[in-house]
């Protein structure tokens, strides 16, 4: 074989396997679309089942304060003390109400609720769909006349799309508390002008890209943890599989949606 | 009243099904035996379209399968899964109850668990059982709950899928003169898939063997004690020596 021949095998054999993986990856984002077109639509063609709609707006929405709240406090606390001793560099001790305003709602409130529901919603619900789908439960779903998109998908998508929004507005004053916590009690701010400079600096932009935000990360939340459950290999190692790919899926496309909309909400 | 014509079915490339025909007669009771990974769930799940076949055909009454409005289709049908498939969520009776919660069967809410405890006394479950979660039940209370949601609805069709796997013979006993006393009481066509030969003889009018992914004998009990079908002889002895490879 000449050395030009042997040369060519690998790297027919390196380009063999960049286009199957990219074949893969193209042929995984359209069953993902597919997916969340038929889960909208499920929405919005009656019937919508209320009461696993009020159970995933429980699971979601209210069960998740806790964690969203102590994710926030703390997160805002923590930026109060790093703005004030970065900012000590030159002079700019002053800006930490207006910095921790706009980190926590334009950014961190936002992406640490979007990763918080991942690892609590989207593991949830990619576990238990996937135990439904090797237990059979989802066939029973169908032989008893009810369309598992519409029973288990279409709620859980619904309740994390109006939630998250409302999850990531409560983590952002809970930061801003947090901030305003350190700030007046250990760095000697003014409770009245923290709050005034706070309110003052924010603007309807900020808040209206944080909501956005939430709403994005929701869907994201929910549709991967419903995605990889419905599509669960078979036994316990398939739920765990099910659950460990839909948060990590759910993490990096909440960090990529955050990268899209900054820049959709704050590029100019 | 259920027709299969020459199905087939492969999963990546491995074929399960090779041409399975089988005709059910309305009413009558139908086990498919065969021994594991020959395609018997397949099948069910063909007829109920929870997997698609390659090829061949499905009829119910005479009519396409595949057409026509689902709902109404599958409305026709109860199902009593291996593991029993209750919803872990919901109590009992909602299990029971679920078609008659929601959906064109929708009866009130009170109606509908008057029913569930009714189809749970038919099975032999009183009526404290009905709030319970399935988690908290038994294998075998497990099954029986699962029977009764099968028959809730009063279904035409009823499929039982492996119905006393995991359960000890007593208990399982139980279950096939159940399904055999349902199934007549209610005048429903039922098609059961086993390798319990116990409960072939139990429920069976007519038995077909499922080998290779195709119906390699039929006929009724009396006959399938008769043939001289080494594969027949050999599944219904329970011999490791025969055509029938022990390991598959």
């Amino acid at each position: 074989m000449s050395f030009g021949g042997a040369l060519a095998a690998p790297l027919v054999a390196a380009l063999g396997t960049l286009g199957r993986t990219v074949i893969r990856a193209l042929a995984a984002t359209g069953r993902v679309t597919l997916f969340a077109l038929t889960a909208m639509s499920h929405i919005a063609r009656p019937p919508l089942y209320p009461r696993e709609f009020a159970l995933a707006l429980l699971n979601i929405g209210w069960l998740s304060l806790p964690v969203v709240g102590m994710t926030a406090i703390f997160t805002g606390g923590a930026l109060a003390l790093q703005i004030y001793s970065g900012g000590a560099r030159f002079n700019a001790e002053a800006v930490v109400p207006q910095i921790v305003a706009i980190g926590m709602v334009r950014e961190l409130g936002p992406v640490l609720v979007g990763l918080m529901i991942a690892a609590r919603v989207t593991s949830s619900i990619a576990a238990e769909i996937a135990t439904m789908k090797v237990t059979e439960q989802i066939d029973a779903l169908v032989t008893l006349s009810t369309e598992p998109m519409k029973y288990l998908v279409a709620p859980r998508l619904l309740a994390a799309l109006i939630t998250v929004p409302l999850l990531v507005a409560v983590g952002d004053v809970i930061g801003i508390a947090g901030g305003y916590a350190v700030a007046t009690s250990s760095l000697g701010f003014n409770p009245v002008g923290y709050l005034k400079n706070t309110l003052d600096f924010l603007e309807p932009l900020d808040v209206l890209s944080s909501l956005a935000k939430g709403c994005a990360f929701g869907g994201i939340a929910a549709l991967m943890g419903c995605y990889y459950g419905m599509h669960s290999g078979r036994g316990a190692q398939g739920v765990g599989r099910a659950t460990k790919s839909s948060v990590e899926a759910a993490a990096i496309l909440i960090l990529a949606a955050n990268f899209l909309l900054t820049g959709v909400f704050f590029s100019a | 009243m259920i027709t299969l014509s020459d199905l087939h079915k492969s999963f990546d490339g491995a074929p399960v099904l090779r041409g399975a025909s089988l005709h059910v007669p309305k009413g009558s009771s139908m086990v498919i035996i065969g021994g594991s990974g020959t395609g018997k769930s397949v099948l069910l799940k063909c007829i109920l379209g929870l997997v698609t076949p390659d090829s061949g055909r499905i009829e119910i009454d005479g009519q396409d399968a595949t057409r026509g409005d689902r709902e109404a289709f599958l409305a026709r049908f109860g199902m009593l899964f291996q593991g029993a498939a209750l919803f872990d969520s919901l109590p009992v009776w909602q299990n029971v109850a679920f078609r008659l919660l929601r959906g064109p069967l929708k009866r009130p809410r009170r109606e509908a668990r008057e029913i569930a405890i009714e189809k749970l006394r038919r099975v032999g479950l009183g009526p404290e059982v009905a709030g319970r979660l399935p988690a908290e039940l038994s294998g075998g209370m497990q099954k029986r709950v699962g029977l009764a949601r099968a028959i809730a609805a009063e279904p035409e069709i009823i499929f039982f899928d492996e119905p006393t796997t995991g359960l000890d013979p007593i208990m399982a006993g139980v279950i096939n003169d159940l399904i055999r006393e349902i199934v007549t009481e209610m005048g429903a066509t039922a098609l059961t898939i086993t390798h319990d030969m116990s409960s072939v003889r139990a429920i069976a009018d007519r038995v077909a063997m499922l080998h290779d992914g195709k119906v390699r004998w039929e006929g009724s009990v009396g006959e399938m004690d008769a043939t001289t079908d080494p594969y027949v002889q050999q599944f219904i002895r329970g011999k490791a020596d025969g055509p029938i490879e022990a390991l598959r």
